[in-house]
């Protein structure tokens, strides 16, 4: 009989149900509590790179957007470095960028939007280079275990076709799942985006 | 080798330090412990739960890497929610603490990192627009709050125990006292959101959204057991909560061939 182990068991994941926004998000709850308050604004006026914004809705299996969902999103800044200690990549940090945010889709329409700035193109632990890209996580009402998908850029075609990434998804035509489409709305880039939970263009969602 | 590398160890230690973030991959997880996303028994996966397989990926920069807080992020009185949201008295209730340790799945303590947590009051209804139970709001509960943990991976907050409330699943379903919880880890692919149960509550079995978990020793670890000598005498009774996130593996060093 071999020894054991004994390495311990992750704790279950549970659903963050329809009041979600008490915890994490509470002035969408309707009350101010905390001091300091996380937001969908990842930018502040000394961040360095091009201003985007990311507006998209999450549906569920009968199109309808989910109106109680939280998303978050993780990227690295506009010289493609996570601020984290452990991205060893020579990308400059920039000190007026944590690279995360938070938002709670509206009441009303679904929406669900962030600020931010375009990421710049990454370089991954093998050494290879990937397309810019915005890591998304995904908790609500219904969804038991956070779904974890990303989000690619429209207007990065051949970096994009070159990603090692984007590249392991078959059928390719599951690929546009993840691209966000680029428009402009006074001078300012927007890039939207729909997340299909179900359906047949249910979006590639990542086991990590 | 760049500022942010870190510096050389006593190389007599032949474990890493307990705060230093490692930069190997994530174990694979397990998922067999957790609810599987279609649980027809809970009736708000039907529509919300993806079909398709879901694409394995190796731990990148992108998931090895996660935002990192601070006590700058917190106020003072972030994880007292007896006083974080009272106004002109005590909240209604029994008191309690709720204490635990951030484990990762190799028994190292999570350092620094968020836990936030959230909750109905003593009488089951949430400080939430959206809830309308008849159970009333109480004027000096907010019902949420904010740690970070320690260099030990430990964190603690103080609160009233939540009520039992019923909701629109089956006609007659009751959620049992719970404490919603979300974890982050030193990577964005530990990212965890879990609810706390309390130790001796009837309708825990009954329950259709904490019987989603298929393990019934997945299910035991998140009811939070009775921690008698953790209460605070004529105060509050306490109750220990562990969380434990994913592990990870460390990167390979060709100095040390024998591991970490």
């Amino acid at each position: 009989m071999p020894q054991p182990l004994n390495y311990l068991k992750e704790t279950a994941s549970q659903t963050a149900g329809p009041y979600v926004h008490i915890g994490l998000i509470p002035a969408m709850a309707g009350f101010d509590i905390f001091e300091k308050n996380f937001s969908n604004v990842l930018v502040t006026p000394n961040t360095q790179g091009q201003r985007i914004t990311l507006e998209g809705k999450v549906l569920d299996g009968s199109g309808s957007p989910l109106r109680d969902v939280l998303l978050e999103i993780w990227q690295a800044n506009a010289a493609g470095r996570y601020n984290h200690p452990a991205d060893r990549s020579t990308g400059a940090l920039d000190e007026d960028f944590r690279g995360w945010g938070r938002a709670g889709s509206d009441f009303e329409s679904g929406l669900v939007t962030f600020e931010t700035v375009k990421p710049g193109a990454i370089i991954d632990g093998a050494g290879r280079k990937c397309a810019p890209h915005v890591n998304i996580w995904i908790v609500a009402r219904g969804i038991n275990i956070g779904l974890n998908t990303r989000l690619y850029f429209s207007d990065e075609e051949a970096a994009n076709a070159a990603d090692p990434v984007l590249n392991l998804v078959e059928p390719p035509v599951r690929r546009r799942t993840l691209i966000a489409t680029r428009t402009e709305r006074a001078g300012k880039a927007v890039y939207s985006f729909t997340i299909n939970l179900q359906g047949p263009d249910e979006t590639v969602f990542f086991d990590v | 080798m760049n500022a942010q590398a870190p510096a050389l160890r006593d190389p007599r230690l032949n474990r890493p330090e307990p705060f230093t973030p490692r930069d190997g991959g994530f174990f694979q997880r397990d998922r067999s412990i957790h609810p599987p996303a279609y649980a027809p028994g809970y009736k708000s996966s039907v529509l919300r739960s993806p079909r398709q397989a879901m694409l394995s990926l190796d731990s990148s920069v992108s998931e090895i890497t996660g935002p990192v807080f601070g006590h700058n992020d917190l106020g003072p009185l972030d994880n007292d929610l007896i006083r974080n949201y009272a106004k002109d008295g005590d909240p209604v209730g029994e008191r309690i603490v709720v204490h635990g340790q951030v484990l990762d799945e190799t028994g190292r303590g999570v350092p620094n990192t968020l836990v936030e947590f959230w909750q109905a009051n003593a009488g089951g209804r949430y400080r939430h627009k959206k809830d309308t139970y008849l159970a009333p709001i109480d004027p000096n509960f907010g019902g949420c709050g904010r740690a970070l943990t320690d260099d030990t991976g430990y964190y603690y907050f103080r609160t009233v125990k939540p009520g039992p409330y019923p909701w629109r699943n089956f006609v007659n379903s009751w959620r049992p006292a719970h404490i919603h919880f979300s974890v982050f880890g030193s990577g964005f692919a530990q990212r965890l959101i879990t609810q706390m149960y309390f130790e001796g509550d009837p309708l825990i079995p009954v329950c259709p959204i904490l019987t989603t978990i298929p393990d019934e020793d997945a299910l035991d670890r998140l009811v939070a057991p009775l921690d008698l000598n953790a209460s605070t005498p004529f105060d509050s009774l306490a109750y220990r909560f562990d969380i434990v996130l994913r592990g990870q593996r460390s990167t390979h060093f060709e100095n040390r061939p024998e591991g970490n």
